[in-house]
């Protein structure tokens, strides 16, 4: 019947956008991996990846380049879904882990670990040189902080009287809040390259992370993935409405709280090992959804890979632009952002 | 019985909004609940399919106690069309699609599209299938809620005022599709109403509610002058105009 004729159309077309998003980040992956300061032969880097080139080529490749790359790929499929599944489940477009709050939660969670409870010393204040003694400490206080930033919000906009848009100016007054601890903390602070490396720490770099942490990085992002997935058609009834999920089965507040408890493991995961990467959360799930509609069957794996090629291509334009020198990535994908964000609040308008 | 209802109440922290609520339905009842404003026409229904839980009270389907349903088992048996649609940026053929989310496992199966596509069909939807929810006029939007709530294949409807925001016209097409889907698909349905010219054309059965309380409950007979007074505190007249009642203001 027509119909299922045009429905079946609809759905490819949506498989199709999900395929040239996956092609354009083997594309970047590849790009990614032939930048850098070091003149590296494409043949050479392939046959790194796979350990079979020579000792230079395989030791750049597989200890700097691909340990960053992954961390880009892991860290933009994480934060875009954080975001994508913050917007549905407050039902507020400008939801993510940077405007509510979380991440900078998060970074003042890892800013105790390291300055107050010694998790963390420092070799000098490049940036790279941050040793990070005890990631599980981190990574434990960056969970505790943002969960508590999260609560907060699942909390507040559970109060009738407060709409969406308090919920994200609450998100604002929060992320204020913990900046403005990070930075007491910071100053009371005895030892000033420890802060001047705390500072650096912050802005967000993939170079940080290494296997050890990638390793727990995929499995909470794969973990979270799966969950998301799995919940994906009780996230197309909540678009439609609480009372309308309800009726079709839903427990709305229970995969509220799970969604908003997930999204936020993930963001306090990804902070805690490359620093705060601001505007990933926000922007990717919002282009895709432009591009690939609200059907969360479409919306979450195409967000997750478009935080992936996003991520990884600002980390590239971040490390060749200036080369040798590397500039933040955090700074990139806000200076993207920002515009973006710009733009589609003008063409919302 | 299709569906009864004993003693059902419930309330907000700071207010009692139902009070020992009882009825029953058969199989192919139209129920058209009727009381004023705030007098809990909404939460009854929001309160027989656990959108709201009830304080107190039994509802039963097929003679079995919904509360011993899952919530999915129970959006098997019950669907609601709410006075209030959120629109998201869907397609028509998505968004009935959602009816049979109680049914999908992890993927929609090729029945689930084929129930989709007669339930498209039965409300005169099809040529809409891929258009976008939030291009289309009321009336056109209401049927498609109306589609994705008969996706559930369910044994009662719920309907929160479904012809408040509608036209004549549309009024009179929704009320007949609704009608005609009772008698074809032999389900009972209960719709809040405010419109009694509407419901007494339509319903075989009345609940009257007067601040939570059922006042009355049973068949055309109860709406009547004296029963509209009391809880319109309206005078009225009920005429019979060829075969049809006719509630007038006084």
């Amino acid at each position: 019947m027509e119909a299922k004729k045009g429905y079946r159309q609809h759905i490819n077309k949506k498989k199709l956008i999900i395929l040239l998003l996956i092609l354009a980040t083997i594309f970047v992956f590849f790009w990614a991996i032939n930048a850098g300061a070091s003149k590296i032969k494409p043949k050479d880097v392939i046959l790194g990846i796979l350990g079979l080139g020579n000792p230079k080529a395989n030791s750049i490749v597989r200890n700097i380049r691909l340990p960053r790359i992954i961390s880009g790929i892991l860290a933009g499929i994480g934060l875009s879904i954080a975001g994508c599944i913050m917007q549905n489940n407050l039902t507020n477009p400008l939801a993510s882990p940077s405007t509510l709050g979380i991440s900078n939660a998060a970074a003042f969670g890892a800013n105790v670990a390291i300055i107050l409870l010694g998790a963390g010393s420092v070799a000098s204040t490049s940036i790279g040189e941050v040793q990070i003694n005890n990631p599980y400490i981190v990574t434990l206080c960056a969970i505790c902080f943002s969960l508590l930033s999260t609560l907060l919000i699942i909390g507040l906009s559970r109060l009738r009287y407060f709409s969406t848009q308090s919920i994200i100016l609450a998100g604002v007054a929060l992320s204020s809040l913990f900046s403005a601890g990070t930075m007491i903390i910071q100053y009371f602070a005895s030892d000033t390259t420890k802060v001047a490396a705390v500072v650096f720490w912050t802005f967000g770099d993939l170079a940080r992370a290494s296997w050890r942490e990638i390793g727990i990085m995929a499995v909470v992002v794969s973990v979270s993935l799966g969950y998301f997935l799995y919940r994906r058609w009780d996230y197309n009834a909540m678009d439609s409405g609480d009372d309308t999920a309800k009726s079709l089965g839903v427990e709305v507040e229970k995969i509220r709280l799970g969604g908003m408890f997930t999204a936020s493991i993930i963001t306090a995961v990804t902070v805690s090992f490359l620093g705060t990467i601001g505007f990933i959360g926000l922007i990717c799930p919002q282009m895709t959804k432009k591009i690939i509609g609200n059907d969360k069957r479409y919306l979450i794996p195409a967000s997750a890979i478009m935080g992936a090629l996003i991520l990884l291509a600002s980390d590239t334009v971040a490390r060749v632009i200036i080369s040798p020198q590397v500039l933040p990535v955090g700074a990139v994908t806000s200076f993207l952002g920002a515009p973006l964000f710009l733009y589609f609040l003008i063409k919302e308008v | 019985m299709a569906l009864t209802v004993e003693n059902l109440s419930f309330a907000y922290p700071n207010k009692d909004i139902l009070h020992n609520i009882n009825f029953s339905l058969e199989e192919g009842d139209c129920l058209m609940v009727l009381g004023t404003n705030g007098a809990g026409k909404s939460t009854l229904l929001k309160c027989l399919n656990r959108v709201l839980q009830a304080q107190k009270g039994t509802v039963y389907i097929d003679g079995v106690d919904t509360r011993k349903l899952s919530g999915t088992e129970l959006a098997r048996n019950i669907a609601y069309v709410p006075q209030n649609h959120y629109i998201s940026k869907t397609t028509v053929f998505d968004t009935v699609l959602l009816g049979r989310k109680p049914y999908i496992k992890w993927d929609i199966t090729e029945k689930d599209i084929k129930i989709v596509e007669e339930t498209l069909q039965l409300l005169n939807l099809q040529a809409y299938s891929m258009r976008y929810t939030h291009e289309l006029s009321g009336g056109e939007l209401q049927r498609v809620i109306i589609a994705r709530a008969l996706a559930q294949e369910p044994k009662v409807l719920l309907m929160d005022e479904p012809t408040s925001n509608l036209d004549l016209r549309n009024q009179i097409d929704v009320l007949n599709i609704i009608e005609e889907i009772i008698k074809t698909k032999k389900i009972s349905a209960i719709v809040a109403m405010h419109d009694l010219n509407l419901a007494l054309r339509y319903a075989n059965k009345f609940l009257l509610l007067k601040k939570g309380i059922s006042y009355r409950f049973g068949d055309t007979s109860i709406l009547n002058p004296k029963s509209i007074k009391n809880i319109y505190n309206v005078d009225v007249a009920i005429e019979d105009y060829s075969g049809i009642p006719v509630v007038i203001p006084m």
